[in-house]
C-alpha cells in the first residue's frame, strides 16, 4: 500500500467513524422553546374583562355579608349552585376508598394529627370556610347566601374574617371598608387562597411545610414559579378552575387522583436535556428531585404531642418557646417539635390515598397508626416516587372501642368543656364525641400517629435540584435509603455476588504475584547454575 | 534452538481492536465501578455518562471485530482443542521456572496455545455476550409503567445489575493475568512489542507462504 492510500484508509476507517460516533453521542443543545413560551403566558397576567367597581349594586351600606353574597349571586346567577357543591364550601366530598368503597371525606369529618378535627370546634375553624355562619350541625348547606364570596375575590387584601365568629367578618365601623373591597373582587391572588392554606394547622406553615406567608415575597430560591424576582406566578396560575372546581388534590383529605395538577401539565413528562433524566420521570415525580427541602423560609411543625397537655404551672396554663419564638410547649396542645429547611421523606404513590374515618377500629398492634395512607409501590405502573412531609403526633383514642377519639377544644367561654379553656380532657372529649354522634367508652388513652403530606410547592430553580448521589448511595443517609421495594445501582448491591467478584480478584492477584515470585527465583537459580 | 525470523502476526486492525477495546475496557471499568458506588472518583453522573458513551464505543468495535473474524477467518484461531493443553498447563505450573521450550508453537495462523484459545474464546462468547445484553439491558430496560412497551418492562433489575457486575470481576480478574501473561514470551517485552508494532520473533517452521502473502499487502 502507498503510504497515501494507508493514510486515507487510516482516515476514514479510524478517524471519521470516531468523528460520527463523537457527534452522534455528544450532548443536544438544551431546546428553551417550551419554557419561553411558559414564561411569556405567565408573565402577561390576567386581565379582568369588569370593573366592579362601576356596580352600583356593590357600593350600599350592606348591614351583613349574607347580603354582599345576594348582591353577587343577582348576576353572577349559576356560581351559587356551583359554590355549593364545591368543597371549598362542602368541606366534604363523595369519594372512593379501595377497600372501603364510597364514602363521604373531608375536612368536615376526617380527623387528623394536627388540631385533630373541627367536629364540635366549628365556631373557631370556620374562620377558613367560604361561608358565612357554620357554628354547629344546624349550618344550612343549601342556602346559597350563606356563601362566602369575598374571602376568594377581595383584590385588595384587607378582607378579614373573625376569629371565633363561624367565617363571619366584622361589619360596621370596626370592619374593613366594603365598598373597597367590593369594587376590587376578580380573579383570586395568592393571598387570597394564603389567608387560609397558608394558615392549616393554626398557624403560618404548620400544617404543609411548603405553603406559607413568605412565599408572597420570597424570590425564586424559594419558589422558583412565585418568586417576586422570577415569574411572579399567582395559585390560580397553576390551581385553575372551572366553574369553581379547582385543579389539585390535597391527599391529607382525598382518596383519589381525579382532577389532579401535575408539573407535567406544563412542562411535558420529558422536560431534561439529557435522556437519562427524562427516564427517571417514568418512577419519580418531578417534585422528588426538584423540592430538595421545604420549609425554606419559617419552620413547620414536625410533631405534636397531644398527651402532654394540660400541664398547669401555678394552677395556670402556660406555654415555652423557642429561640426562634415557635411555640414548643403549651398546656392547650401539647409538646411541639419544629424544623426548618426539612429534607423531605419519600413514598411510592399512585394517586388513591387511604383515609382513616371515625368509625374505623384502630389496629393497636401496628406501632404506628397512620391517620392516611399513600398507595403505590414499585410495581404499581401508575406509582412515582414523590415527597412527603410526614407528621407525626401522639394523640387520643380509646382503647376500648378502638376508635380515633375527637376532642372538643374550643369554645367561646370557659366552663363549656372546651379543652384549650379548661385544660380538662375528660370532658373535651365526652363534649366532642357526643357532638359528633361518635360512641365514646369513656376511657381515652395515646398512640403515635402519622399523616403523610406530599410536598408540592417550593420548587428550587433546576441548578439546586437533587444530585444523583443523594439517592444513588450506599449510605443509610441517601434520600431513598428507605425504599426497598427495588434495586437501585449505587444504592443495592448482592453481598454475595460482590464477595465472589473480590475473592477472584484477590486470588487473580494472588496466582500472578506467587507465580511471578517463583519465577523471579528460578531464574536467578539458573542463572547461578548455569 | 530454531532459527527466528521476523514475522508480522497482528495486523493493523487486529492491534487497534485490541488496544481500543483494553482502553474501553478499562474506562468501563473504572466508571462501572464508581456507578456501583465502591468509590467516588469522576461524580456519578460524569461516570454514567463516560459510562453509556464508552459502552456504545465498545458496542461498535464489538460489530466490526466481528465483521473482521469473520472476514478473515481469524475466527479460527479460537477454536479450543485439547492437544497440547496440557503441556501448556504443565508449562504455566512447571516449565517455565526451568527455561522449558514453549510447548506450542506460535504461527500466523495459529497465534494462540490451547489455553488462550479457551480463555479468549470463553470471554467471546460467553462473558463479552453477557457483559453487552445485560448493559443493554440496563440501558433500554423500563420500570413497570403504564401503556408502553410491555416486553421491555422489567419487574426487578437486580438480576441484571448482579450479572453485570459478576461480568465486570471476571474481566478485572482476566486483565490482572492477561497483563501478568504478556511478560511469558521469548523476553518479557516480545508479547507487548509484537502487539505493538505487529512484528515478532516467531520460530521459522511456522511461515507460510500465505502469511508472505499477508505480509505484502
Amino acid at each position: 500500500m502507498k503510504p497515501i492510500t494507508k493514510a486515507l484508509v487510516f482516515f476514514l476507517a479510524v478517524i471519521a467513524p470516531l468523528v460520527i460516533i463523537t457527534f452522534a453521542l455528544r450532548q443536544p443543545s438544551e431546546d428553551r422553546t417550551r419554557i419561553n413560551e411558559l414564561r411569556e403566558r405567565y408573565t402577561k397576567g390576567h386581565q379582568p374583562g369588569v370593573d366592579h367597581g362601576k356596580f352600583a349594586i356593590l357600593q350600599q351600606n350592606f348591614d351583613n355579608p349574607h347580603q354582599i353574597t345576594a348582591a353577587c349571586l343577582s348576576c353572577h346567577t349559576e356560581r351559587g349552585h356551583e359554590l355549593l357543591n364545591s368543597p371549598h364550601f362542602t368541606w366534604e366530598r363523595e369519594d372512593f376508598i379501595p377497600g372501603k368503597g364510597v364514602v363521604y371525606i373531608g375536612k368536615k369529618n376526617l380527623i387528623n394529627n394536627f388540631c385533630t378535627g373541627v367536629q364540635s370546634n366549628e365556631g373557631s375553624c370556620m374562620k377558613c370556610h367560604a361561608g358565612y355562619g357554620w357554628n354547629d350541625k344546624s349550618f344550612d348547606f343549601n342556602n346559597p347566601f350563606n356563601i362566602d364570596c369575598v374571602v376568594c375575590h377581595d383584590n385588595t387584601g384587607t378582607y378579614q374574617k373573625a376569629t371565633g365568629m363561624a367565617g363571619y367578618p366584622v361589619m360596621g365601623e370596626n370592619g374593613p371598608d366594603f365598598k373597597a373591597i367590593l369594587a376590587s373582587v376578580g380573579q383570586p391572588a395568592s393571598q387570597n387562597c394564603g389567608n387560609c392554606h397558608f394558615f392549616g394547622g393554626g398557624g403560618n406553615n404548620v400544617k404543609h411545610g411548603d405553603l406559607e406567608v413568605a412565599l408572597l415575597t420570597a424570590g425564586r430560591q424559594v419558589d422558583v414559579h412565585m418568586g417576586v424576582d422570577g415569574i411572579h406566578m399567582k395559585c390560580v396560575d397553576c390551581h385553575t378552575a372551572e366553574n369553581h372546581k379547582m385543579k389539585g388534590r390535597y391527599f391529607g383529605i382525598t382518596a383519589t387522583g381525579n382532577n389532579r395538577l401535575s408539573c407535567e401539565d406544563c412542562h411535558t413528562s420529558t422536560p431534561h436535556v439529557r435522556s437519562i433524566l427524562n427516564e427517571h420521570t417514568i418512577k419519580v415525580s418531578c417534585q422528588a428531585c426538584h423540592i430538595p427541602v421545604y420549609a425554606k423560609v419559617n419552620a413547620t411543625k414536625m410533631n405534636w404531642d397531644w398527651s402532654t397537655a394540660t400541664k398547669k404551672l401555678d394552677g395556670k396554663g402556660f406555654e415555652v418557646k423557642d429561640e426562634d419564638g415557635n411555640i414548643i410547649y403549651t398546656s392547650a396542645k401539647g409538646d411541639f417539635k419544629w424544623e426548618k429547611n426539612v429534607k423531605p421523606e419519600y413514598a411510592w404513590f399512585n394517586g388513591t390515598a387511604d383515609h382513616l374515618l371515625t368509625t374505623d377500629k384502630i389496629d393497636t398492634t401496628e406501632k404506628v397508626l397512620k391517620i392516611n395512607k399513600l398507595f403505590g409501590d414499585y410495581k404499581d405502573k401508575n406509582s412515582k416516587i414523590v415527597p412527603v412531609k410526614v407528621h407525626r403526633g401522639r394523640q387520643p383514642y380509646d382503647p376500648e372501642t378502638l376508635h380515633i377519639l375527637q376532642a372538643k377544644l374550643w369554645d367561646r367561654s370557659q366552663g363549656q368543656g372546651a379543652l384549650w379553656l379548661d385544660l380538662n380532657w375528660d370532658s373535651a372529649i365526652i363534649k366532642g364525641m357526643e357532638y359528633a354522634g361518635l360512641p365514646y367508652s369513656g376511657k381515652y388513652a395515646f398512640i403515635d400517629t402519622e399523616v403523610y403530606l406530599p410536598v408540592n410547592h417550593m420548587v428550587s430553580p433546576g441548578q439546586e435540584a437533587v444530585s444523583c448521589k443523594e439517592c444513588h448511595t450506599r449510605s443509610n443517609e441517601g434520600r431513598l435509603a428507605g425504599l426497598n421495594d427495588f434495586y437501585m445501582p449505587g444504592r443495592d448491591r448482592n453481598k454475595t455476588a460482590d464477595m465472589a467478584g473480590r475473592l477472584l480478584l484477590i486470588l487473580s492477584f494472588a496466582g500472578v504475584a506467587g507465580h511471578a515470585g517463583i519465577r523471579f527465583m528460578a531464574a536467578r537459580k539458573n542463572r547461578k547454575n548455569a | 534452538m530454531n532459527k527466528h525470523k521476523k514475522v508480522y502476526i497482528y495486523k493493523g486492525f487486529e492491534r487497534f481492536w485490541h488496544w481500543n477495546q483494553s482502553l474501553l475496557i478499562f474506562i468501563l471499568a473504572i466508571t462501572g465501578f464508581e456507578i456501583h458506588s465502591s468509590y467516588n472518583l469522576l461524580g456519578y453522573d460524569t461516570a454514567v455518562d463516560i459510562h453509556n458513551k464508552a459502552a456504545w464505543g465498545f458496542i461498535i468495535l464489538i460489530v466490526f471485530a466481528i465483521f473482521w473474524h469473520f472476514t478473515t477467518g481469524e475466527w479460527k484461531q479460537y477454536l479450543p482443542t485439547t492437544e497440547n493443553l496440557k503441556a501448556q498447563l504443565d508449562f504455566y505450573l512447571f516449565g517455565i521456572f526451568r527455561n522449558a521450550p514453549h510447548p506450542t508453537k506460535k504461527t500466523v495462523l495459529s497465534k494462540l496455545n490451547p489455553l488462550q484459545r479457551l480463555v479468549y474464546l470463553g470471554l467471546k462468547i460467553l462473558v463479552i455476550p453477557i457483559m453487552v445484553t445485560t448493559g443493554l439491558a440496563y440501558m433500554f430496560y423500563r420500570y413497570p409503567q403504564g401503556d408502553k412497551i410491555e416486553a421491555t418492562n422489567i419487574q426487578n433489575l437486580e438480576l441484571v445489575a448482579v450479572l453485570h457486575t459478576l461480568g465486570a470481576f471476571v474481566l478485572l480478574s482476566f486483565v490482572v493475568v492477561h497483563l501478568y501473561l504478556i511478560t511469558t514470551g521469548h523476553t518479557v517485552t516480545s508479547n507487548l512489542k509484537a502487539m505493538i508494532t505487529g512484528w515478532e520473533e516467531l520460530e521459522e517452521e511456522g511461515q507460510s507462504d500465505e502469511t508472505k502473502k499477508e505480509d505484502a499487502l
